[in-house]
């Protein structure tokens, strides 16, 4: 995996992403999405966006994908500004988007196949990556003969198969049931650490929020920003159980206070 | 991975199926013998007036004759599928292209839409005429004819498939820095390929009636005009034996088109994704 990527003497400091003063209007700047937002993440964390409909969470994620450009300040990915997609992040949605015609090892090829020619050494990483995400035995499948969860499994898979340092998850178990969506939490925690890839995971699900980041930006709307951001100080790897410590409780009520007072 | 037990419950139910399919399609076949039988009854009873009704009997005795005794159907049958073939190939591939063009414009289709619509509301069989006199008596008048009445339905499907592509699919391309030729190639194509399917399915449908139309406006050759000339005779059983062989060819083209959808458009049919799937498996392991 892209772990070894990772230069040696790891300067774990390093700011990967950042945003200074990001503004985003809608609408000829009648709606305010996002309203003077200044960030710092760093190399190989794992950043949750939580946050009510409407915070802007969403808008800031797709700022950082390139997607979309501020309308205002800056947003840099390692020390470039961004201005259009780049192949250095990995982006995955709600909802899966699978392509229906692909068998999940092409859907998970695609993304090799837009940078170039995928070779003998891409279809065994997208192969090795079905494993990972444990659909090996799914490789061959079409997205109408996978579960839900399945689906957003290959989509796990796809993210990963660029092989990009930055992965953007807009709320990519959000549309799955409770123990689906849990499971899968579990598993990507363990994937991102093994890749050591940065992560950048939006939700509106505070306790998930908190059970997968190192850091938590609490998000609040109209205007649209990050109204706190918290530091998760559990120890890794974190078993579902954490879930009902003091510490883990005390955090939640941090979130809620800091959504409910604004 | 408990997902794939499903599948095992479906796969019991099936036999029940089979036998319960059976049973309803040996009343249908009961049903369709008594209302013959009743047919051939009222007829020999002069309850209908075999001028035109004939008798089932000498339906079935013309049938034998057009296609044994004579065997002169062949030949018209031969030029109405050519023609039914030719107009249909030509209608799609001028609507499929026309379709993506126009769909994929933003400013051809502002420019054409009012035609289009104008197109849509009339009916395209009225223009048959026209196209004799523009193309003269021949075939291909009666080509232009077929090519005119199987052109809109590619042309409209194409048109609503490639425009309306999903939303987050293209945004998924644009986050990969998809270019626009592989999001078309990629994404737009495959993606309306089902649609552009259902179009040609109502195309191939309209291609026999429009070779019909146009056999019948000029009567020289093809099932038309055979059915015209022995109307004309007061042959009717002869007319009937041409129209049950109409009946059967257009239940072959839908037949057709159905088999050739589960190859083009696999993926929306169970037993095209299984296909499929077990034969990427073999070509990947060798």
């Amino acid at each position: 995996m892209s772990a070894e990527k990772k230069p040696v003497q790891a300067t774990d400091n390093e700011v990967v992403v950042s945003g200074i003063a990001v503004g985003k209007t809608f609408a000829d700047g009648t709606v305010i999405a996002l309203d003077n937002t200044t960030f710092e993440i760093k190399r190989g964390s794992f950043v949750s966006l939580v946050g009510p409909s409407g915070c802007g969470k969403s808008t800031l994620l797709r700022l950082i994908s390139g997607l979309i450009t501020p309308s205002s300040g800056q947003i840099s990915v390692h020390d470039t500004p961004v201005t259009s997609p780049r192949r250095d992040i990995s982006m995955m949605f709600q909802k899966a988007t699978l392509l229906e015609w692909r068998t999940s090892l092409e859907n998970v090829l695609l993304p090799t196949e837009i940078a170039g020619t995928p070779t003998k050494a891409d279809r065994n990483r997208a192969m090795d990556l079905l494993k990972l995400v444990g659909l090996g035995d799914f490789a061959f499948s079409f997205p109408a003969q996978l579960s839900g969860g399945m689906q957003q499994r290959v989509a796990l898979a796809r993210l990963l198969q660029t092989g990009a340092d930055i992965l953007l998850l807009d709320e990519p178990f959000g549309a799955l049931d409770e123990f689906t969506r849990e499971r899968l939490n579990t598993e990507l925690m363990r994937i991102v650490a093994e890749v050591g890839a940065t992560t950048i995971f939006v939700t509106h699900n505070i306790s998930e929020a908190i059970f997968l980041a190192d850091q938590v930006f609490v998000m609040t709307s109209r205007p649209g920003r990050v109204a706190k951001i918290i530091d998760v100080d559990l120890e890794r790897p974190r078993p579902l159980s954490i879930q009902t410590s003091p510490e883990f409780n005390r955090l939640v009520e941090d979130v809620r206070v800091t959504l409910g007072a604004v | 991975m408990t997902d794939v037990a499903q599948s095992v419950q479906i796969n019991s139910a099936a036999g029940a199926n089979k036998s319960l399919r059976n049973r309803r399609l040996l009343t249908h076949a009961g049903i369709f013998l008594v209302l013959i039988l009743m047919w051939e009854v009222a007829s020999r009873a002069g309850w209908l007036d075999p001028l035109f009704y004939p008798r089932p009997s000498n339906i079935l005795n013309s049938v034998w004759l057009i296609y044994v005794q004579n065997g002169n159907i062949w030949e018209h049958l031969f030029v109405t599928m050519s023609l039914v073939f030719m107009g249909f190939v030509g209608g799609s591939v001028l609507g499929i292209v026309l379709g993506s063009l126009v769909g994929l414009n933003g400013v051809l289709r502002r420019f054409l839409k009012p035609y289009v619509i104008v197109l849509e509301a009339t009916p395209r069989i009225a223009v048959a005429p026209l196209l004799i006199a523009a193309f003269g008596f021949g075939v291909t008048s009666k080509i232009a004819i077929i090519v005119l009445v199987c052109f809109f339905a590619p042309f409209i499907n194409t048109l609503s498939g490639v425009m309306n592509v999903n939303a987050e699919k293209l945004e998924l391309f644009r986050s990969m820095g998809a270019s626009k030729w592989q999001i078309l190639r990629k994404l737009v194509f495959p993606d309306a390929i089902p649609i552009i399917m259902a179009g040609e399915r109502l195309a191939l449908t309209a291609a026999l009636s429009g070779a019909l139309v146009a056999e019948f406006i000029q009567r020289d050759q093809g099932i038309g005009s055979l059915i015209l000339v022995y109307t004309r005779n007061l042959n009717m059983a002869s007319s009937f034996a041409c129209i049950f062989t109409l009946t059967i060819i257009g239940f072959l083209i839908f037949r057709g088109m159905e088999l050739l959808d589960q190859y083009i458009a696999f993926w929306k049919h169970e037993a095209g994704r299984e296909r499929v799937s077990a034969k990427r498996r073999r070509a990947m392991e060798g």
